[in-house]
C-alpha cells in the first residue's frame, strides 16, 4: 500500500496557526486604533516622523516576494524546478532587502532619540509615546516573523534542490508560502497605519 | 485528489501583483489628498481589497474546500466581534 498524504489535514493545521496570527496581530491592531482614537492629533504627528520611502519601498518589496512564493509554488506543482528555485532564491533575497531597511530606518529613528523609554519620547506628549510603542512592537513582531518566514523559505529551497518537495509532495513549501503570505498580509495593513496618516 | 489543475498560471500571478502595486500607488496618492476621517477610511478599504487578492490568489483560498473556508470566515468574524466590542465598551465609557 502507498503511503497516503492527507492534504486538507495538512492545509487546515497550518490555517489553524495562521488564525491564531491572524488574532495575535489583530489584537495589537485595535490597540494602535483605539489609541488612535484617544490621540488623534499626537498620532499623526507620529507617522509625519516616519519616512514614507520606507514604507512604499518595503511594501512593493513584500509584495514582489508574495508574487515569487506564489509563482515557485506554481513552477514545483509544473515541474519547474529551476524557476522554482529561482522564486524562492528571489523571496528570500527581498526578505533580506526588507530586514536591511528595517534596520536603517530603526536606527535613524534611534539615533533621534526616538525609542521606547527614550527621553525625547518621555517628555513628548503621551500619544507620541504610545504610537512609537506600538510602531516599534508591531514592526519589530513582524520582523520576526520575516526572519521565521525567512528561514522557512530557506529549508523549502534546499528541499526543493535535493528533491524532496515535488509536484506529488509539495505540502510543506505551500504551508511555508501560506506563512509568507500572511507576513506580507500584516504589513499591508500595517503600511497605511503607521506611514499614510494625515 | 487531482490538484494538478487547481493552480494559477504565471501570468495570474504577475496580473495580480501588478494589481497589488497599483493599488499601492492609489493608497499613497490617496493620502496627499486631505479628506479628513475619510482618509483612513479609503486606506483601509484598499488595504482589505489587496488582503482580499492575496488570500484569494497566492494563498490559494480559491481553491480551498469548505473547512478552510469557513473557518477563515470565522476567524475574520470573531475578529470583527473584538474590534466591535471594544469599541463600543470604549466609546461609551
Amino acid at each position: 500500500m502507498k503511503p497516503q498524504t492527507d492534504r486538507t489535514g495538512n492545509k487546515m493545521g497550518m490555517w489553524l496557526f495562521l488564525y491564531t496570527e491572524i488574532i495575535l496581530f489583530g489584537g495589537l491592531f485595535v490597540l494602535y486604533a483605539v489609541y488612535f482614537d484617544r490621540y488623534t492629533e499626537d498620532f499623526i504627528a507620529g507617522a509625519k516622523e516616519l519616512d514614507r520611502v520606507f514604507g512604499v519601498v518595503n511594501t512593493i518589496i513584500l509584495l514582489v516576494s508574495s508574487f515569487f512564493v506564489a509563482a515557485s509554488i506554481t513552477a514545483v506543482r509544473k515541474a519547474h524546478d529551476r524557476i522554482a528555485l529561482a522564486g524562492l532564491w528571489g523571496a528570500l533575497a527581498c526578505g533580506a532587502v526588507f530586514l536591511v531597511n528595517k534596520y536603517i530606518e530603526w536606527g535613524h529613528k534611534i539615533e533621534h532619540g526616538i525609542y521606547p523609554g527614550s527621553e525625547k519620547l518621555l517628555d513628548s506628549a503621551g500619544g507620541q509615546n504610545l504610537f512609537f510603542g506600538l510602531y516599534y512592537v508591531i514592526t519589530g513582531l513582524h520582523g520576526i516573523h520575516i526572519i521565521i518566514g525567512m528561514t522557512l523559505l530557506g529549508v523549502s529551497l534546499v528541499l526543493v534542490h535535493r528533491q524532496k518537495i515535488t509536484a506529488q509532495k509539495d505540502a510543506l513549501l505551500e504551508n511555508c508560502g501560506l506563512y509568507w503570505h500572511l507576513v506580507d498580509l500584516v504589513w499591508i495593513f500595517i503600511f497605511p497605519l503607521f506611514y499614510l496618516v494625515v | 485528489m487531482e490538484h494538478q489543475s487547481c493552480i494559477f498560471e504565471y501570468r495570474t500571478l504577475g496580473l495580480v501583483l501588478a494589481a497589488l502595486l497599483i493599488m499601492t500607488a492609489v493608497t499613497v496618492g490617496a493620502s496627499y489628498i486631505d479628506l479628513g476621517w475619510v482618509n483612513i477610511w479609503i486606506a483601509l478599504m484598499i488595504a482589505s481589497i489587496k488582503a482580499g487578492l492575496v488570500l484569494v490568489v497566492f494563498m490559494h483560498l480559491k481553491f480551498e474546500g469548505r473547512a478552510v473556508i469557513l473557518s477563515f470566515l470565522s476567524t475574520v468574524f470573531f475578529l470583527a466581534v473584538m474590534i466591535g466590542f471594544i469599541f463600543w465598551d470604549v466609546g461609551f465609557r
